[in-house]
């Protein structure tokens, strides 16, 4: 398998087998972060700008991490500080940066399709850190890295997206990856939030969480998406925790076995306990030290898919 | 299917090898720390038969590594990204004399990047090289110092190293034709 893609514009346009060796890739660049010297000069002399038109910290934090592991030179961009504030087009900003000769752009955007509408208009390549409600692929193949790692493969497994579906960009890029991969995703919330259209994309959906729960072997819980809402989704974050929040008499039901993931940040009390978020069952910091090996798998993958694609030994 | 010319047989191959962990012994006589580091993919199956040879030869147990040199290469804007291998050095390399292993040895460049990639594990008391096949053409100042066979070929050839370990019979051809991925 050889990687064609300049672009990480979305997970819905790759195949299992590219997503097999953004996996397989980033376990070597895990191993990498377990040594005394955690850098490496794969992209010693490329640029990289890291534009988050839309805020992010945990995002931006994992993506500048891993593009100095790289050994890359970085430019951070953010909305608050940018010229796009002053009114410059998206697409004056991208050439700009351009103009300094990035080599690669990742970007978060408000407006789901912002960053493929970037990748065809430059001859940087694009890497899609959250387009709106849209995908967020690097998240989706970091939740697929971290179950594999645990769980060892995905056909057979139930995992179960529970949270604010509808808003999530996330819910739709692990819906993608992960029924892509063989598994069998459930997708719980409250009607508002997880609409019975998401069945259109291969999956169940349940408005009923301890039946969501019951067979899952992985419980992927994801933030209330506050900032999204046009207006509130449901009466209240208290009737939210109480009717949908994991909580330790509802995971009492769960297997014995089922993990528990959530891409941060987490909302304490509303979407999961305090204590089953500090649990031995829960994977989320695995995730945020997982983000780093993902990360620099597709940064290192995508400076390939650049070049002329021959094949060279010695 | 392109021409190919059966090089080294089983027999030979295991002559070459028993030679080789043979020379090492003598070479680092008496120097105590030395481990082998078979580089990512061809070398590791390698590295693991010299150690054992080289236990037997020297009453101790020299341990073997394997080492991916994809994040080290010269070439990754020039090509599609390598599949990267595991890495695994479970010793520590600093102060040692690290035999470097891989089965050929053609342009130089997968030596040049895995002796990069090897610093980032420490700092080895001096580096060797052993291959199976050394088949010319180098493009850097590096020479191997334990050699299985010369072979002299033309740029566009390739040569193939068949393990057992990876499923076919022990075997080395040279195939002629368009010359395709060798790592």
């Amino acid at each position: 398998m050889i990687w064609h893609r300049k672009h990480l514009l979305d997970i819905e346009s790759l195949s299992a087998e590219e997503i097999t060796l953004v996996l397989d890739t980033a376990r070597a660049f895990k191993a990498v972060g377990e040594r005394a010297i955690k850098k490496v000069p794969a992209l010693r002399g490329k640029t990289v700008v890291n534009l988050f038109v839309e805020p992010s910290t945990r995002t931006r934090i994992s993506f500048e991490l891993s593009e100095q592991r790289l050994s890359a030179d970085i430019i951070n961009f953010t909305a608050e500080a940018s010229s796009l504030k002053k009114g410059e087009t998206l697409k004056d900003t991208a050439r700009n940066l351009e103009a300094l000769n990035a080599d690669f752009i990742v970007m978060r955007h408000t407006a789901a399709g912002a960053p493929h509408f970037l990748a065809r208009v430059l001859n940087a390549s694009v890497i899609n850190a959250g387009d709106g409600a849209h995908e967020h692929p690097t998240q989706a193949l970091v939740d697929a890295f971290t179950i594999r790692e645990h769980k060892g493969k995905f056909a057979g497994l139930n995992v179960t997206i529970l949270s604010d579906i509808l808003y999530s960009r996330v819910a739709r890029s692990d819906l993608w990856a992960l029924t892509k991969l063989g598994a069998t995703v459930t997708l719980c919330g409250p009607s508002t939030l997880a609409p019975r259209v998401f069945e259109q994309m291969g999956c169940r959906v349940t408005h009923d969480v301890e039946e969501a729960i019951a067979d899952a072997d992985i419980i992927n819980l994801l933030r209330i998406q506050h900032e999204r809402q046009r207006k509130t989704m449901f009466p209240s974050l208290g009737e939210y925790a109480s009717l949908f929040g994991l909580n330790k008499a509802r995971l009492a039901r769960a297997k014995p076995d089922a993990l528990i993931m959530h891409p941060g940040p987490i909302n304490r009390g509303v979407e999961i306990d305090s204590e089953i978020a500090d649990s031995s069952r829960s994977l989320i910091l695995e995730q945020v030290t997982n983000g780093l090996a993902v990360r620099m798998a597709v940064l290192f993958l995508v400076n390939g898919g650049k070049g002329p694609q021959e094949v060279a030994g010695g | 299917m392109p021409d190919s010319t059966l090089i080294l047989n089983a027999l030979a191959i295991q002559r070459a090898q028993t030679r080789i962990a043979h020379e090492i012994a003598e070479r680092n006589e008496g120097s105590g720390d030395l481990v082998l580091v078979g580089i990512q993919r061809g070398g590791v199956p390698l590295a693991q038969r010299l150690s054992a040879l080289l236990s037997g030869i020297l009453g101790q147990r020299v341990p073997a590594g394997s080492l991916d040199v994809s994040m080290h290469r010269d070439d990754l804007d020039r090509r599609a990204a390598p599949n990267v291998q595991p890495t695994v050095i479970p010793f520590d390399v600093t102060g040692k004399t690290v035999v470097l292993v891989d089965d050929v040895l053609f342009r130089g460049r997968t030596v040049r990047a895995a002796m990069d990639a090897l610093n980032d594990f420490g700092r080895p008391r001096r580096i060797q090289l052993a291959v199976l096949i050394d088949r010319g053409h180098r493009e850097l100042p590096i020479k191997a110092d334990f050699v299985g066979k010369n072979i002299p070929t033309a740029p566009a050839e390739s040569v193939r190293v068949r393990l057992s370990e990876q499923g076919a019979a022990d075997e080395v051809v040279v195939e002629r034709g368009d010359r395709q991925a060798s790592e």
